[in-house]
């Protein structure tokens, strides 16, 4: 089951700790994987840790061009691009009455507008193979929104709308798009949470447990997977039941 | 029948999987051949690359009838 071997995929935001393992996992499932972040070196640690089938492809998602260019790098490095995973994010929380242009203007520029970017341009490629896979990482506050964070809960909805739509058109091409929506993950992120925090936020998920990294990976390798050519504009909530939408 | 209008009905025969009599000079992409918009999108990506030319967005969606590419084709070349 969910075997990838032959199939080429691009992971943005690789050098992060869900980005990671999302590599590590497609890797795992025999794909040969193109990592990209703005951490070079970050990068070339996770290259050399998964050994062969890899590609180290730095890239700023705040360049336009670049980023319009990095999937035929990717094609250029490992003569295909059948999974591209958006999982490059950042945050620039504050409320929202506090919130600069410029606070929002970038989440939305890194977090939506490139990944429709990559979407695009990788697409050619899909379509003229008829196999692709696109996997949008989306979030749980896309879907419930949460204070504080009014430009980042509005780029992961937007990827959510924009994957439906790019679903409903390539279809017809055996294209799935779909988009992985993390709850609570264990991340450098929750590490900077107190115990006190910490028990706030377990209290309000019934698996009792902050997810793993491995948790939303394995969710990418389902989706990816030939099994999953049927699921297509779905979004799957890896999230402990901290919200069943 | 000139190279370039051979070569772009036969893209066009190969990729809606019509009859190749049906694929006159007149004939319109989605009203007469059954082609969709997405259709559309992939002939153009085709005769880019079997031409090697680049045909901008704004001139691909004026391109709606056979006849449109091969002009336009046989302009660029």
């Amino acid at each position: 089951m969910f075997d990838l071997t032959g199939k080429t995929a691009l992971v943005t935001g690789a050098s992060g700790g869900i980005g990671g393992a999302i590599a590590r996992a497609l890797h795992a499932q025999g794909a040969a994987v193109a990592l990209s972040g703005t951490r070079r070196e970050a990068l070339e640690a996770v290259a050399a840790e998964l050994g062969g089938r890899t590609a180290v492809l730095p890239c700023s998602l705040e360049d336009a061009e670049a980023t319009a260019a990095l999937p035929g790098q990717v094609e250029a490095a490992l003569g295909s691009l059948d999974i591209l995973v958006n999982n490059a994010g950042l945050t620039r929380d504050t409320l929202a009455l506090r919130m600069k242009d410029e606070d929002w203007a970038k989440v939305l520029e890194v977090n939506l507008t490139a990944a429709f970017r990559l979407s695009r341009a990788a697409l050619k490629g899909m379509m003229k193979r008829r196999w692709g896979r696109i996997i949008g990482i989306t979030s749980i506050v896309g879907v419930t929104g949460n204070p504080g964070q009014a430009n980042y809960a509005a780029s992961k909805a937007g990827m959510i709308g924009m994957s439906k739509s790019l679903a409903a058109e390539v279809a017809s091409r055996g294209i799935t798009v779909n988009c992985v929506a993390p709850g609570f993950i264990e991340t450098a992120m929750t590490d900077k949470l107190d115990e006190k925090q910490h028990e706030k936020l377990l209290a309000a998920v019934p698996a009792g447990r902050l997810g793993t990294p491995a948790d939303v990976a394995a969710a990418c390798v389902y989706l990816a997977a030939e099994e999953a050519a049927y699921v297509t504009g779905q979004t799957l909530h890896v999230n402990g039941g901290m919200a069943m939408v | 029948m000139s190279d370039v209008a051979e070569r772009v009905k036969k893209i066009v025969v190969e990729h809606l999987g019509v009859d190749e009599a049906k694929v006159t000079d007149d004939a319109k992409f989605i009203d007469d051949l059954g082609a969709d918009s997405l259709d559309t999108v992939e002939l153009v990506m085709a005769f880019e690359e079997e031409f090697g030319c680049e045909i901008p967005d704004d001139v691909a969606e004026k391109i709606t009838t056979v006849k449109d590419a091969i002009d336009f084709i046989q302009d660029a070349s």
